[in-house]
């Protein structure tokens, strides 16, 4: 007898979108949100990562978290294109607000008006918001 | 008498700080602290908030919240001073009573 799983439609590719709005360790949101991203792209679904407001700063080159006790997972969301995750898209206006720049940000990234992102997340089959 | 606040929550997109600000009266103490780091730098849109308070209260910031953030101690607003866990112990020996903005 086969498995649950293993009667699912071969290859079924869904749209899923991650939503990171929070900034890193102040809260457990961006570690958890990284986690179901790696798990996703583990199942070959078709992953794209949304950074709007606080969670620009998830982004932010040179974290140092040690002196804090928390491990430094920023690392992780350079090794997302490892793992074919390369629809990373952030919110301009979230950006101009805090004070940063693409220079600013580990990895490269689509800056996105509000109107462009949410024609984004018009076309995903699951939205995830973290 | 001398008060401190100590802010943990991030200035944008959520009231705490600036709700501090308006209570916080002359010759208090605002520590910025987790999340409220971020409001410390110079080029945000918090920034003129932040200079105008300076006004009333002494603001510092922690500095090892800094550094976990990524966030560049040069980059911090003229005035705020950059404290450790050290100077966090000294500023709350020093003042009378606590409010956490939590």
């Amino acid at each position: 007898m086969s498995e649950p799983w293993e009667d699912e439609e071969e290859g079924a590719i869904k749209k899923f979108m991650f939503i990171n709005r929070k900034a890193p360790y102040g809260t457990i949101y961006a570690l958890e949100s990284l986690e179901v991203v790696l798990i996703s792209a583990a199942f070959d679904q078709d992953v794209s990562l949304v950074f709007s407001d606080d969670g620009v700063f998830q982004l932010k080159k040179d974290q140092d978290p040690e002196s804090i006790g928390m491990k430094n997972f920023s690392r992780t969301y350079r090794a997302l294109e490892g793992y074919d995750v390369e629809k990373l898209y952030v919110d301009k206006e979230s950006m101009e607000e805090r004070g940063l720049t693409e220079d600013d940000l580990l990895v490269d990234v689509e800056m996105l008006s509000k109107e462009e992102l949410g024609n984004l997340m018009n076309e995903q089959d699951v939205v995830l918001s973290f | 008498m001398a008060m401190l606040h100590i802010v943990n929550k991030s200035a944008f997109g959520n009231a705490t700080l600036n709700s501090c600000i308006k209570t916080a009266t002359q010759g208090s103490s605002i520590l910025l602290i987790e999340d409220a780091v971020y409001a410390a730098m110079g080029n945000t849109s918090m920034a003129d908030i932040v200079k105008e308070a300076m006004n009333k209260a002494s603001i510092s910031v922690l500095g090892p919240d800094l550094a976990a953030r990524g966030m560049d101690q040069s980059k911090v607003i003229e005035g705020i001073s950059v404290i450790g866990y050290d100077g966090f112990v000294d500023i709350v020996a020093e003042t009378d009573n606590v409010q956490s903005w939590l």
